[in-house]
């Protein structure tokens, strides 16, 4: 024994004597994580939210969260003797006068903005492959809950600047506060501190940004990851992965080293980007005054989607018993977006309803082979990829030379057309999808190579593709439409028809597929 | 069972194929050399931020293509750090994927559903608990206990109470009065008609008391914005038009749709554009809403002259300015 080892071995025996901690290592050092891309972009929310604490940290040593009025005199000479809070005052001292300051504020930015996308994307591998299915409930909704609280975490640090464009964005929050309802003036009062601006909001919502929020996110993450631990990672189908084994690399060393090493990938591009790529800066906006805006005003981009559907509301206002209800902040402000954040939420609970699958999966779909969900995802994607070009139609009418009503009529219009249109071309792409499967283990693959028939006919001659292809291409489950008769066995009514009615249906939609091609269509094939 | 017999079978786990390094110790050592140089290259780059901290001044600019003029401090720091933590990642990646062991490894998953007995112990020593505390038979605890526990959670909401005053009618009032002077933003000089010529845009605020100091919320709810167009351009009732002077009008400046400064002043149509969400409204047509999401015009301000040439309001705003609230019209 080296005197390494036996310094190792002692530490060791000291903390297990103490905690017990040797089995429950012994045990989980040798869990096993799936290898495939897909299943990085978990990770890069994850170290995103690590970088973020990190420069977040930094820039708290010297930002100054009041609205306390100051005049500015650092280095920054075009604002030199103007009026400004010192929230941002010193956020330009962040910017000009802390070494290092810049860049953490634009590592800050960058993680920021790369941490929303990562959840997005994340989210979309998450459904598309029905990873939410049972028994992943939990964690889908915990992931449903970061997303939001992300969304209002982002909105919250790009405010605390208190420049021109921030202000402007807390001034439209607070309209929509005020639209709210019997209550609307009274919390915005109240989250002010009395009449817009006050002096009161960017101190509260700076414990907000830095304490709450980050709590609660950390909280949540480490739900969210216990999750994953405990329940083992889903993993993609594939030659001699089931539902009962988990396939992959052992956390020790090798998945240690690549999620360790894939934490300082992330941070150095985020550091890179921090370098090279200028992100919001505020010294060109000038401080917040409620009388002024600057032209071309757009929040960053997963609030974009939001600032689209509030530009392409109709202008309606109804009067109820000589109150005021603002229908053209009300429902793209709350109530379409709290329909489609609770639709999301609650989307594993429908599907199992829909197909009555209550069984544990582990192995992912391939989106092709739960055609409606993939449709319903594409289709809710078309919704928010036009609302968000609608929140830039500003930007676009100047960059295209159109006018912005060209822009806004074609998403009044579109948003109601193209999401269906998308819903039905993608459950058509899906099923032609299935269709080319089948006729690739049925038929082989292609080989470009033709030859002549002794009668003359040329033909092209196909391969058989390999036994883990052709697996890969059938092991999925087709699943029949639930049967729900409307009558049970002695010819009574059951009750709820309605809903069993609309429960077949979707059922039945649901459950469309092409036959996949089974071990006896093969030997068919073969006699032929 | 027809079905499991007729579907393809599960050929199983693919054999695992070594890598060069595996059996090959030259080629090992080639990639413990690679991963040392991606070590090696993190340090330069620690090294390159340290010297870029301490020894590249805050002002040097140098000139780089694509980037332009960029900050030399903040571009080599920037890159030092990108380097110094991006190749710890490559080297530590590129370690695990040529040196260290690549066989896959399967481990059966448990049902999660804990085992029958277990299940059927807990709700016994669960109900035997709740017998215990006599949940069940004391219904006088329970509500009392139940209302007591209701009861202390709301007290967060009294403790929330001061967080601001209530509004009041505060939302329904601004600091114009009759006979108060427009003064410009910023500057504060006070406005002759003659100073605005036809097509002209300014923007104004109400003139301060003596001692009396600008915030933030006054301005919020009191900027107006003064346009002069020819008289004739005006297609107003009698009452409108009577609120201009010489074919100077004035609206509230903020949005009547979510609050945003209603900057934008088109001379050709004579419309006004809220950069926020693009409402458009109308000057001529005394801020009517001919496009996007407001559902008001913009409040009008009435103007007329003092006896000394000076731009004044005749009065008040007579509605509420900015975005709509709930009690906007009580």
């Amino acid at each position: 024994m080296t005197a390494r080892e036996r310094i190792a071995g002692s530490v060791a025996n000291y903390v297990d004597e103490r905690t017990g901690a040797a089995a429950w290592m012994k045990k989980n050092l040798n869990k096993v994580f799936p290898d495939h891309w897909s299943f990085l972009l978990g990770e890069i929310a994850l170290y995103s939210f690590v970088i973020l604490l990190l420069s977040g940290t930094f820039l708290t040593f010297w930002f100054d969260p009041s609205q306390r009025e100051v005049i500015y005199d650092g280095t920054y000479a075009p604002l030199q003797g103007i009026h400004m809070s010192a929230a941002y005052a010193s956020s330009l001292d962040i910017s000009f006068e802390v070494r290092g300051g810049l860049l953490m504020r634009q590592i800050h930015h960058w993680s920021a903005l790369i941490f929303m996308a990562a959840i997005v994307v994340h989210l979309m591998r998450v459904y598309f492959t029905g990873a939410f299915r049972k028994p992943r409930e939990f964690n889908w909704i915990i992931g449903i809950g970061l997303l939001t609280l992300g969304i209002v975490e982002g909105f919250l640090g790009y405010s605390l600047p208190d420049d021109l464009l921030s202000g402007t964005g807390v001034r439209i929050a607070e309209a929509i506060m005020q639209a709210i309802p019997v209550v609307g003036s009274y919390i915005s009062f109240f989250a002010f501190g009395g009449a817009f601006p006050g002096e009161a909001f960017i101190p509260r919502i700076y414990i907000v940004h830095v304490l709450i929020l980050p709590g609660i996110f950390l909280a949540l993450i480490t739900v969210h990851l216990m999750l994953v631990w405990y329940q083992k990672h889903t993993q993609y189908p594939g030659p001699g992965r089931t539902e009962k084994n988990v396939v992959g690399y052992p956390l020790l060393p090798v998945y240690m080293a690549k999620a360790g090493g894939f934490f300082f990938i992330v941070f150095g591009v985020t550091a890179f980007l921090g370098a090279v790529a200028s992100i919001n800066p505020i010294w060109l906006y000038g401080p917040y005054t409620p009388a002024q805006v600057s032209a071309g005003s757009q929040p960053d981009w997963y609030m974009g989607w939001l600032d689209g559907l509030v530009r392409m509301a109709p202008p309606i206002e109804t009067i109820f018993f000589g109150y005021t209800i603002s229908w053209n902040i009300l429902l793209p402000g709350l109530i379409i977006p709290g329909i489609l954040f609770t639709g999301m939420a609650l989307y594993p609970f429908i599907e199992s309803w829909i197909t009555g699958d209550k069984r544990e999966h582990h192995l992912l779909d391939r989106p092709r082979n739960a055609p409606n969900r993939t449709a319903l995802g594409v289709m809710s994607l078309t919704f928010m990829i036009i609302a968000l070009i609608n929140g830039g139609n500003d930007i676009i009418a100047t960059t295209f030379d159109l006018t912005i009503n060209q822009i806004m009529w074609f998403s009044r219009i579109s948003i109601f057309i193209l999401p269906p249109i998308a819903f039905v071309i993608t459950k058509r792409l899906c099923l032609s999808l299935q269709r080319a499967d089948r006729e690739l283990v049925l038929h082989g693959r292609e080989t470009g190579r033709l030859v002549m028939m002794p009668h003359g006919e040329f033909v092209e001659v196909h391969e058989p593709i390999s036994p883990e292809k052709a697996w890969i291409l059938t092991q999925h489950e087709q699943q029949p439409a639930l049967a729900l008769e409307e009558n049970d066995a002695s010819g009574v009514r059951r009750p709820g028809v309605l809903k069993n009615k609309l429960r077949a249906r979707m059922s039945k939609a649901h459950a469309v597929s092409i036959p996949k091609a089974t071990a006896a269509d093969l030997k068919e094939i073969e006699h032929h | 069972m027809s079905k499991e017999i007729e579907a393809i079978k599960d050929p199983g786990l693919p054999e695992h194929v070594l890598r060069r390094a595996d059996t090959d110790p030259i080629a090992a050592r080639k990639a413990e050399r690679q991963v040392a140089t991606l070590f090696t290259l993190s340090s330069l780059g620690t090294i390159t931020l340290i010297g870029a901290y301490f020894f590249i001044p805050q002002d040097v600019f140098i000139f780089f293509p694509v980037l332009g003029s960029t900050n030399a401090h903040q571009l080599f720091l920037g890159l030092g750090l990108a380097a110094s933590v991006f190749f710890i990642g490559m080297g530590a990646i590129h370690w695990a994927k040529t040196l260290m062991p690549d066989e896959e490894v399967v481990i059966q998953r448990h049902e999660f559903r804990s085992p029958d007995e277990d299940r059927a112990e807990f709700v016994k020593t669960a109900k035997e608990g709740a017998a215990a505390a006599g949940l069940g038979r004391r219904s006088l605890i329970k509500r009392s206990l139940g209302l007591s526990l209701g009861l202390a959670g709301l007290s967060p909401l009294v403790f929330l109470r001061d967080l601001g005053p209530t509004p009041g009618d505060s939302l329904s009032k601004t600091s114009w009065k009759a006979g108060t002077r427009l003064v410009t933003d910023p500057g504060d000089r006070p406005i002759k008609a003659s100073d605005l010529e036809v097509g002209a845009v300014a923007q104004t605020l109400p003139e301060l008391a003596k001692g009396e100091k600008r915030t933030l919320p006054n301005i919020a709810r009191d900027a107006v914005l003064l346009i002069r167009l020819r008289p004739e351009e005006f297609n107003l009732n009698a009452e409108r038009l009577s609120w201009t002077h010489e074919g100077i009008i004035a609206f509230s400046k903020i949005c009547s749709h979510m609050g945003c400064a209603v900057a934008l002043y088109e001379q050709q149509t004579k419309h006004l554009l809220c950069p926020c969400h693009q409402s458009t409204f109308d000057v001529t047509r005394a801020a009517k809403v001919i496009f996007g999401p407001s559902a008001r015009p913009l409040p009008q301000l009435a103007v007329t002259v003092d006896s000394e040439g000076y731009l004044v309001a005749q009065s008040p705003f007579t509605e509420p300015i900015g975005p709509s609230f709930w009690g906007r019209l009580k």
